[in-house]
């Protein structure tokens, strides 16, 4: 069915590029400035086919930045890419495609509701002279891309009901289908577990065997010295040097990506659990298409420990915290937190009975950003004193209030006037923190309390969870980044398709090991 | 090398406790108008009505259809009732519309036997001007469609209609009668692209951005029309299109004079509809424009040109409605009257909502729509104790229904936030 | 990254008056533009005498604005008549504007108008009660109608998702034919006559009028004060009260809202509620003071225009009271125009929509004259989602 041409490239019945074979990629002096920061300066990188560059960055580094200029979704204000030595102009997407660029988003770029075939081919559809798409030449085509790559896949399965894993497959197929010779991946591995980003790299190094140049942008720093033949480091736009894997460490790595030294573990005390704080028994949640999200879960937090619960994005994890904090109808099962039943409470009950909720998504639900700090400080307790009396809002003391939490925790913020949408989002997630342990509380549920925020919040914001603990709350952690939840937590389980499947110590298991169980791969009743 | 399959997850349908206590609500509804039908239109009613069933000038005759109302309400209820318990017990999944469409319709019916019993009626005459009446609710709807599922809302219908019902007036009255419908398609065109431009570049409300377009038309068409209509009548004297039966199709009984003997906008009606579904579905265009709507970043990244193809989509979309206003004047009575389209542009919205997004499901809602509108009409004719402004309020009590997801999931097709490239 | 902190906190005055005023501005010029094209005469006679043509349509808009400035503020009774008009206009206004700061796009004032009014008119024409009493309990009758009116709409969006657009729209035409169904009940009808009239109300019910000891024909009544209480008491509520705080943040965040606790179900419900009910005292200052009565569709488009007002008002209960003057003096104007000149009133519903497109895009202003404002466009919740 398909021929295998010398050059790695595929026979197919519809061609749909005909750039001349791309060598070299060259970024020259790049930058890019927005409102306030510049994003990108002066930055200069190279690839060949063949090659796997590295561009490692922690979050807000430019990598994203710099990666939509050479896609042709930016224009830089300065410097030029260069393909094969030439200088080429990118005005859209489209330009880069047809140079031979292709890019794997990390938020993946398909249409939920279309078919893996429809989303292979759109925007190079195989037409009949009517303009009529040929539906079956495009499948014909999946299969022959999934068979040469190892990539299968189902062409006619609706992209929303695949797994994650899945619909990066669609998305690498949907690169190759259009004969990309250099290809970039942004933050691929975020989303799998440890055996699929072993996977991952294994699809990875054969795009490479055939000649093809990847880009590979990260912030982890063990992936880079496993899969990277050159390694660029990324801090404040710049490229602040680079490093071959063979003699690099990871702490050099992250010295040059953050400009300090860092520690790559949390400090704390070995914990001192106390009595039990949230006890959850049988629960049971839907998720929003009324799928079970969350199977018959059962576990106990006590005071004075930390629980992560590690596992890939979206195997319930979300629906799990949104029915402890009240947010998500339970349909079986009991939540108890300090004895009582709050099984069927509101967020309010929740918050009152001494829960603090780091959320998912700050910007989404954390934060009002078109709000004041201040009207974001009383966001959650306006409705009693101090901040209000009676209906009526008591606007001067929830000022005092916002101003002592801006200090107490060290939000950058030139007062308590601005509005929440002008913060970094380090400075965000700090305004978070502040509102939800600026009181004593019992429980803390953490939902990716780190995510996308700069290792210097990171670190201020693990410090304080653990201080929580310290002061006797029991602390919920929820954490796609393995690597977070191993270093905070005294007590792990991990969740897979709803269920708790396993249950380790931190000091007791490895990476490894939790990847099986994340990837469903093994199970034991916990 | 064989077929490269994946087993992927059987996803297991659950009902949520809401959405079963939507469907008994429809349950409940069907059952209502069960025993209203069998209360009303059935008991004590023991005359027949009689329906005529072709006109005078057809070729081929057939008899009048004589039916006992109490007897056709009896089975009406019957069947309502049965739809009731089903819709209860089961439920139709992706048919519920579609059957609360027939549901209606049966319900219509019954209604017509016992308003005529006694008396004879001319169903052809009622299906005639049903037809014609769902004309502009469907050129509307389509219009609508075709913006949405390029990811616009098109509040502006209503102003595109009347737009073109003014346009197509004075043009059709100047220069005649083809001028005025490319006049008005124009001009439906031009105020799209004004929607355009305000959603697409300026970021504006799309709902605002709407609203303005309706304003603005009723502004711009009353005040025209009071400073110079008035007083220049031949301004304001359009030809208006006659009906042309279609050969041989024409001829079939109560079908061929319903469906084959109507003016070039009705013909225009059910080609607009196949070809927006052909095209939306099949083709190239299509493929691109759904992926605008629902994922236009996506889109955006392998290439299309996103702002371009939501121009094009909402300009395409003023032809349509600007066309279709063109039905009041040309289509229909020949001269512009302040305010004309009295709402028919919203009705089309909501056709295009109760139709879930489909042209097809908008043809059939509009040909609800329309079927009210006419009853409406022919009810003067008899003596009922039914107010008018009840069936005139039954469009937009059953979109209500529609959206508030009583019928089915509505899920609109489309990202509706306005795309910033960055 | 200070420096990119401190920039636009606050919206400053170019975005709250200078670039109102220029909308307005811009919305009078265009609407020139469209009176020039409203006279056959005057446009034949640029084939002939282009000179005289130029001054013949100068002569027409200027004569036009002038009959409508004049008609607006050029005297008593153009100011009564400003304040009578405003009355309604600053109460649906605030209707719709209660919407914007919840987040949902209220364009049903309409029929929230019109079933209000019937309440009152219920009120005014059958009870017989002293005036210190019959007159606040139609207004609470008023408030209650539109109040229900404006709640259906909210309690569907709540808790089924139904888009308030949507059902606010077909609300106002079932409230619009419902009307009309009414105006035939014999309940409702003047005895021994059956055109689509009601009743009148009662004296003790009717809003006092205010200057009528000047001039019997000064219409202006107690119903501009209850607007602008209305509005003080909508301010204290959204920037005071707990409350308020829950709409403010439910419109700028309704997930965030949800998390915080707050009851989103009951906001969606108390503030379509509370919208409806503004809009239902507008539907009874027409019938207890300005009408008296009521007949087919007796709120004109005032639902409409009140879109335009929030707009121009920036949602803001004092924003509204401004642009509801302005637009009671458009409305005035517009009227004495037509009487005066032979430009018609319905310039009027042009110009209202035109400086909505230019509130709306504050980048065409910004454009066209240069301005340099932090601004943003009016946005409400985006698509039919649920």
């Amino acid at each position: 069915m398909t021929e295998q041409r010398t050059d790695g490239a595929l026979e197919r019945a519809h061609p749909v590029s005909d750039h001349e074979p791309l060598r070299t990629l060259e970024l020259r002096g790049i930058t890019k400035r927005f409102p306030g920061v510049v994003a990108n300066d002066n930055v200069n990188l190279r690839v060949k086919k063949g090659e796997i560059l590295a561009l490692l960055g922690e979050n807000g580094a430019g990598k994203s930045t710099l990666m939509n200029i050479l896609y042709g979704l930016y224009s830089a204000d300065e410097g030029e890419i260069l393909i094969n030595d030439e200088v080429r102009h990118f005005a859209s997407p489209s330009d880069a495609i047809n140079a031979g660029i292709g890019m794997v988003h990390q938020h993946f770029m398909l249409v939920p509701v279309f078919t893996v075939a429809e989303n292979v081919v759109l925007g190079v559809e195989p037409i009949n002279q009517l303009g009529v798409i040929d539906i079956d030449e495009a499948r014909q085509d999946v299969r022959s891309i999934s068979a040469q790559y190892n990539l299968a896949v189902d062409p006619d399965a609706i992209i929303e009901e695949l797994p994650v894993g899945l619909q990066q497959r669609v998305e690498i197929i949907k690169v190759l289908f259009r004969d990309a010779e250099i290809l970039v991946f942004d933050e691929p591995t975020a989303v799998l577990t440890p055996q699929e980003v072993e996977e991952f790299f294994g699809i990875v190094r054969k795009l490479k065997n055939d000649g093809k140049g990847i880009i590979f942008i990260t912030h982890k720093l063990k992936e880079v010295l496993e899969i990277a033949d050159r390694i660029a480091v990324l801090r404040r736009g710049a490229v602040v040097g680079e490093a071959e894997p063979a003699t690099a460490t990871e702490s050099q790595l992250a010295e040059m990506m953050v400009g300090r030294p860092v520690e790559l573990t949390v400090a704390k005390d070995v914990a001192q659990p106390g009595e039990a704080v949230l006890e959850v028994e049988n629960l049971e949640v839907l998720n929003i298409h009324d799928h079970i999200a969350v199977h018959g879960v059962s576990f106990r937090v006590c005071r004075g420990e930390i629980v992560g619960i590690a596992g890939v994005q979206g195997n319930g994890q979300t629906e799990l915290v949104e029915a402890l904090t009240g947010l998500r109808e339970v349909v079986g099962g009991t939540v108890r937190i300090n004895g009582k039943d709050l099984t069927h409470a509101n967020p309010r009950q929740i918050h009152t009975a001494g829960v603090a909720h780091i959320p998912e998504d700050r910007q989404r639900s954390g934060l009002v950003l078109p709000f004041t700090l201040t009207e974001n400080f009383v966001l959650d307790g306006y409705y009693d004193e101090p901040y209000s009396r009676g209906i009526t809002m008591d606007w001067e003391r929830s000022r005092q209030e916002a101003e002592r939490l801006i200090a107490e925790f060290d939000v950058r913020t030139p007062g308590a006037d601005v509005l929440a949408s002008n913060l970094s989002g380090g400075n965000q997630q700090k305004v978070i923190v502040a509102r939800e342990f600026g009181r004593k509380v019992d429980l803390v549920v953490a939902s990716q309390p780190t995510r996308g925020i700069d290792v210097g919040s990171i670190e201020f914001i693990h410090d304080r969870i653990v201080e929580e603990r310290d002061d006797g709350a029991a602390v919920l952690i929820v954490s796609t980044e393995l690597d977070e939840v191993m270093a905070i937590s005294d007590r792990i389980l991990v969740m897979f398709d709803g269920r708790i499947v396993a249950e380790r110590r931190p000091e007791q298991t490895t990476a490894a090991e939790l990847g099986l169980f994340m990837a469903g791969s093994q199970s034991e009743t916990v | 090398m064989g077929h490269v399959t994946v087993a992927t997850a059987p996803v297991d349908i659950i009902r949520t406790p809401a959405e079963v206590r939507r469907a008994k609500i429809l349950a409940i509804i069907y059952l209502l108008l069960a025993a209203f039908t069998l209360y009303a239109f059935g008991l004590g009613t023991e005359e027949s009505a009689t329906f005529v069933l072709s006109r005078s000038q057809d070729a081929i005759k057939v008899g009048n259809l004589s039916i006992p109302a109490g007897g056709f309400a009896f089975v009406t209820s019957a069947i309502l009732a049965f739809i009731g318990a089903r819709q209860w017990m089961r439920g139709f999944g992706s048919r519920t519309n579609l059957v609360l469409a027939l549901a209606l319709g049966l319900f219509a019916l019954s209604f017509l036997a016992w308003a005529a019993a006694g008396t004879s009626f001319s169903l052809v005459g009622l299906l005639q001007e049903a037809i014609k009446r769902a004309v502009p609710i469907t050129f509307g709807a389509v219009s609508g469609l075709l913006c949405e599922r390029t990811g616009i809302i098109n509040i502006g219908i209503e102003g595109m209609l009347l737009g073109g019902a003014f346009t197509g007036a004075v043009v059709g009255s100047t220069l005649g009668a083809v001028a005025g419908m490319v006049g008005a398609a124009l001009v439906g065109g031009l105020l799209a692209a004004l929607l355009a431009v305000l959603t697409v570049k300026y970021t504006v409300d799309q709902i605002i951005a709407g609203v303005v377009i309706n304003i603005l038309v009723l502004g711009l068409t009353s005040f025209y029309t009071s400073q110079i209509l008035v007083d220049n009548q031949q301004l304001n004297n359009s030809p208006i299109m006659r009906a042309i039966g279609i050969p041989l199709l024409s001829e079939i009984p109560l079908v061929g004079p319903v469906l084959f003997d109507q003016n070039i906008f009705v013909y225009g009606m059910y080609v607009l509809v196949a070809m927006t579904t052909f095209g939306l579905f099949r083709t190239k265009w299509g493929l691109r424009t759904r992926a605008v709507g629902e994922k236009p970043r996506a889109a955006d990244t392998v290439g299309i040109n996103v702002f371009r193809m939501k121009y094009l989509n909402v300009m395409l979309g003023g032809l349509v409605a600007g066309f279709g206003g063109a039905y009041f004047t040309i289509g229909s009575v020949g001269r512009f009257d302040e305010n004309m389209t009295a709402g028919r542009g919203f009705i089309g919205l909501a056709a295009m909502i109760f139709g879930r997004w489909h042209p097809v499901g908008a043809l059939a809602a509009a040909l609800v729509f329309g079927l009210a509108d006419s009853l409406q009409i022919k009810l003067g004719i008899l003596d009922t104790p039914i107010p008018s402004e009840f069936l005139a309020m039954a469009p937009y009590l059953v979109t209500i229904v529609v959206v508030a997801g009583l019928v089915g999931r509505s899920r609109p097709p489309s990202n509706y936030q306005p795309y910033v490239k960055e | 990254m200070l420096d990119e902190i401190t920039g636009a906190q606050t919206v400053d005055w170019r975005s709250n008056v200078l670039i109102p005023a220029l909308a307005v501005l811009s919305a009078l010029i265009v609407g020139a533009v469209i009176i020039a094209f409203g006279d056959l005469e005057t446009l034949r006679l640029y084939g002939s005498d282009p000179g005289q043509a130029v001054l013949d349509t100068l002569n027409r808009i200027g004569s036009g604005y002038a009959a409508l400035f004049e008609g607006a503020v050029g005297g008593l009774n153009p100011i009564s008549e400003t304040l009578t008009r405003a009355a309604p206009l600053i109460l649906a206004g605030l209707a719709v504007a209660i919407g914007f700061q919840a987040g949902l796009f209220n364009i049903g004032a309409n029929g929230q108008m019109l079933i209000g009014g019937m309440f009152a008119l219920v009120v005014g024409f059958q009870l017989d009660l002293p005036i210190f009493i019959h007159i606040p309990l139609a207004i609470v009758a008023a408030f209650i109608g539109g109040a229900i009116w404006g709640g259906i709409p909210g309690f569907l969006r709540a808790k089924t998702g139904a888009h308030e657009v949507i059902t606010t729209i077909m609300l106002n035409f079932v409230a619009l034919r419902l009307v009309d169904y009414l105006l035939t009940v014999q309940f409702f009808q003047v005895e021994g006559r059956t055109d689509p009239v009601s009743k009148s109300v009662l004296d003790s019910a009717r809003y006092p009028k205010l200057i009528d000891f000047i001039n019997p024909r000064f219409r202006v009544h107690i119903g501009i004060f209850i607007a602008l209480l209305a509005a003080w008491g909508i301010w204290w509520i959204l920037y005071r009260s707990t409350w308020g705080f829950e709409f403010r943040a439910v419109g700028a965040n309704p997930d965030g809202a949800r998390y915080a606790g707050m009851n989103v179900v009951l906001l969606y419900i108390s503030v379509m509620a509370l919208a409806g009910a503004m809009a239902g005292l507008a539907g009874g200052d027409q019938v207890l003071g300005t009408l008296g009565r009521a007949t087919p569709n007796f709120v004109g488009v005032i639902g409409f225009d009140a879109i335009a007002l929030a707009l121009l008002g920036r949602s803001h209960p004092f924003g509204v009271v401004a642009a509801g003057l302005l637009f009671g003096g458009l409305a005035a104007g517009g009227q004495a125009m037509q009487a005066a000149t032979d430009v018609g009133v319905d310039i009027v519903q042009i110009i209202q929509a035109l400086i909505i497109v230019f509130i709306a895009a504050p980048a065409l202003i910004k454009a066209v004259y240069r301005v340099r404002a932090e601004t943003r466009g009016v946005e409400v919740g985006a698509g039919w989602g649920t």
